[in-house]
């Protein structure tokens, strides 16, 4: 049959196809795999919340909530931040229940965004960032943090990238994928930027809960940048549910209430049954979180420490489960790495050119597995690199 | 006796209470310390009992003939002046089939477990040496049917990894 003229929109056709999808597919029909490739924890949701999904069944709770979300929800969320990063935001008109951070990031640019805007993407980071930006009308920006400054992105660079068009800077901190955490200080600097400039900041939190050796601080906490800041942050990474797709945003009311509209018409609302869940993993899901926090630092020790053995240096990550390794000294560039590093030992790991061209010379290793596949998979990366 | 550890040394026993197959150097790598600073905390922990035994969790029901039974029984013992349950308990526990004694608050005293190969070999177990102990007032025995879960591990648990292999 003739293709016709496709259909699709020039700037969907134009749109770059996520580089990690072909890793997913070069491991189809593989055995003995260890995928160190995995961005969701290892954990289980825990039971009580999943429980609390399975009785809000019973219950017959299957119809639509609130478009913002169920208000006990947006309560006890909004009780969360206050009690946990010390920003209080009015549960009624300031906080949405969202399907995923993904979700909140896509509304949060849409209702920011008139067409040609500008808006500093902080990379490497999260594959979605800058497409949701050409999604929104808008025009990524690329900056990026170097390993040099542990990749952290550096004021006087986004100073740099700012243009009379520029709306936003997006940050995800701790990042994926390079673990790196902002402390409150250069938070402040970067606060500074937004100011001078008038910028949103729009902070990707996800990853708030997972931080191994520092005291969190949330960008809209740091004094004078809450009116500037859009709060994103959901319940995938802390409580282990990345299947419930269940995520939240806080926002200045008037942003706030812009990005309602679009939820309303394009979601309506998040899955019922998962909101119910997430209620009851905000009321009594800290032990857990606790103890998987735990779990993640010990291994986060155990990678790192083992990757730098074997000679691939490794930024220890504050935060979040993955480390981001070099591998310049193997000469390979990150897709031959991962790829030979599949094909001869069976090991996945992410390029690190997937996140942005500033994560070339990298791969991202996610040490969100068992301690038993994590010893297996060190063992198989440095066979590889010592036969090199 | 209970004593104070570090919250470091609290860590190491955790780990090592999961997984005892850890050597000191992947300890030592989870816990960013040094191999020798890691023998010097286990050592300190065996020598002070508070690891007290390294065990594996055997499934023995998957071993032809070795399947054996287990039962919990509820003792009623009378407590003799000076060393209260303790006499009674040492009696019971000296018994290599003896499992476990614990002393329970509640209807009964001490509640021990028994493994046998046969339902028979522990009927005669109690019958003839528990029941006989001096002190012990009553017995009642529960067979075990089946074990679904023991020290915090479900047996024959669906712990396959469900998650794609890559994701962003």
């Amino acid at each position: 049959m003739p293709i016709k003229t496709s259909y699709l929109a020039k700037h969907v056709r134009t749109l770059k196809p996520s580089g990690i999808r072909k890793f997913f597919d070069a491991t189809a029909g593989m055995t003995d795999v260890i995928s160190l490739g995995v961005g969701e924890p290892d954990f289980v949701t825990p039971w009580n919340v999943r429980e609390a999904a399975i009785l809000s069944l019973e219950d017959g709770y299957t119809s639509y909530t609130a478009n913002a979300g169920l208000l006990e929800l947006r309560e006890a969320i909004a009780k969360y931040v206050d009690d946990y990063y010390c920003v209080s935001y009015d549960p009624e008109h300031e906080v949405t229940v969202t399907v995923g951070a993904s979700e909140a990031i896509d509304i949060a640019l849409r209702a920011i965004l008139d067409p040609g805007d500008e808006v500093l993407v902080v990379e490497p980071c999260f594959v979605s960032y800058a497409p949701l930006v050409t999604l929104a009308g808008g025009v990524p920006v690329i900056v990026e943090s170097k390993k040099e400054n542990d990749f952290k992105v550096q004021p006087e660079q986004l100073e740099t990238a700012v243009t009379e068009r520029t709306k936003a800077i997006m940050i995800c901190s701790p990042n994926n994928p390079t673990g790196s955490m902002l402390s409150k200080i250069e938070m402040e600097r970067i606060a500074e930027v937004a100011k001078k400039h008038d910028l949103l900041i729009l902070s990707d939190e996800i990853y708030a809960e997972l931080v191994y050796d520092e005291l969190y601080t949330s960008f809209a906490a740091i004094d004078g940048m809450k009116d500037q800041t859009i709060l994103v942050s959901g319940f995938s990474k802390d409580l282990a549910m990345t299947g419930w797709r269940l995520g939240f945003v806080c926002a200045p009311r008037d942003i706030s209430q812009g990005m309602l509209k679009i939820h309303q018409y394009a979601i309506m609302c998040a899955s019922t049954m998962a909101q119910h869940a997430g209620l009851e993993g905000l009321r009594n899901g800290r032990s857990d979180m606790a103890d998987m926090r735990k779990s993640y630092r010990q291994r986060r020790n155990y990678i790192v420490q083992s990757l730098n053995e074997m000679g691939l240096p490794c930024y220890k990550p504050e935060g979040a489960f993955y480390t981001f390794p070099s591998i310049e000294a193997t000469g390979m560039n990150s897709e031959t790495f991962a790829t030979r590093l599949l094909q001869e030992e069976r090991v996945v790991v992410v390029p690190g050119n997937a996140f942005g061209d500033s994560g070339e010379g990298h791969v991202r290793c996610s040490y969100a597995t068992s301690m038993s596949q994590l010893q297996e998979a060190m063992k198989r990366m440095r066979r590889f690199v010592d036969k090199l | 006796m209970s004593m104070k550890l570090t919250a470091t040394e609290i860590e190491v026993a955790e780990i090592l209470e999961k997984d005892a197959r850890l050597t000191n150097d992947e300890l030592a790598k989870m816990m960013n310390l040094s191999v020798d600073q890691i023998h010097q905390m286990v050592k300190k922990l065996e020598d002070e009992k508070v690891i007290v035994r390294y065990v594996s969790l055997v499934d023995w029901t998957k071993i032809d003939g070795h399947q054996g039974v287990t039962a919990m029984i509820d003792v009623k013992v009378t407590p003799k002046r000076d060393v209260g349950f303790n006499d009674v308990a040492e009696r019971i526990y000296r018994h290599k089939e003896v499992k476990s004694v614990y002393l329970m608050s509640g209807t009964y005293d001490l509640s021990v477990q028994v493994e046998g190969q046969s339902v028979n070999e522990v009927a005669h177990f109690v019958s003839q040496k528990l029941s006989t102990i001096d002190g012990v007032i009553s017995t009642t025995t529960h067979f075990v049917l089946k074990k679904f879960k023991h020290d915090g591990t479900v047996y024959d648990s669906d712990d396959r990894d469900k998650r794609i292999v890559v994701s962003p």
